[in-house]
């Protein structure tokens, strides 16, 4: 991103239109960040299915900190920026950082009888495939999944099949 | 945080329809499996499971709906889904699923679909 636009993108972030929540890594957890997401969506006038796309997100963004993060505080540190045209959401853990070796399956699936119908390791494909813009940061210091979902009219004539 | 869910079986002669409500994770999928699993074992090979009160949905969850399909398979089964958001249709689409199982509006479509 180019100077002029990243010094757009903070004009347009009000100071106070930001949003911070931290959730311990406990069951079902995941639906308080989920249903901050939604209130916020809707705030912003994200067209309904849009807020749906954004949940779910935030929902499996939080379930790979849970799941494969190892983190010892135990904690997932949600922030949703709001600006005019835009809805960032910043998923991070304190946790051992992102590869292939801790994000082996957690859950004791049967083989997978069909390849392309897999069990596991959906996540981040859900992710990306529901919002915008999707950029994964890690060390082994944690790992942040940063998400942005657009205020736009060809989002709501994609998702309509 | 409470996760209320629950689940309404309606079983008729030819087939079954299990009703979810509440949000699909590994909790309410492992229920929902149990479930299907005691209709299958009871000779029930079409089976319909309806989303419509299940707004929420996670990649685990449908992991265990994968396996619903597979067990059904196993018995020539099919099993078809009704009621899904637009955002679960296009993941379940995604996963591939729809290649595997009948997606439709209502359960009077996914009954007469079998």
């Amino acid at each position: 991103m180019n100077r002029k636009k990243e010094a757009e993108k903070v004009s347009n972030t009000i100071s106070n239109d930001l949003v911070l929540l931290t959730i311990p890594m406990r069951r079902d957890m995941e639906l308080a960040a989920a249903q901050l997401a939604s209130v916020i969506a809707e705030s912003m006038s994200f067209y309904e299915q849009q807020v749906e796309e954004i949940q779910m997100a935030t929902i499996e963004a939080c379930i790979n900190a849970f799941e494969h993060s190892k983190s010892p505080d135990q904690q997932v540190f949600t922030k949703f920026i709001m600006r005019s045209d835009e809805l960032e959401i910043k998923i991070t853990d304190q946790g051992v950082g992102f590869s292939h070796d801790n994000r082996a399956q957690q859950r004791n699936n049967k083989p997978d009888i069909h390849p392309e119908m897999r069990k596991r390791g959906w996540g981040l494909e859900i992710i990306h495939a529901l919002m915008d813009s999707v950029n994964i940061s890690s060390n082994n210091n944690g790992t942040t999944i940063s998400m942005v979902k657009c205020k736009n009219e060809t989002d709501q004539e994609d998702g309509q099949e | 945080m409470a996760n209320k869910f629950d689940i309404q079986i309606r079983a008729e002669k030819q087939y079954a329809i299990l009703e979810t409500a509440g949000y699909l994770n590994d909790a309410l999928g492992e229920r929902l499996s149990k479930e299907a699993q005691e209709l299958i074992e009871k000779g029930y090979t079409q089976l319909v499971i309806n989303l419509d009160k299940t707004a929420l949905i996670n990649s685990i969850g449908i992991s265990i709906l994968i396996e619903i399909i597979e067990a059904l398979e196993q018995r020539d089964g099919t099993l078809n889904f009704c009621g899904l958001s637009a955002t679960q249709e296009r993941t379940f689409r995604m996963m591939a699923i729809a290649k595997y199982a009948g997606i439709f509006p209502d359960e009077k479509s996914a009954i007469a679909n079998f």
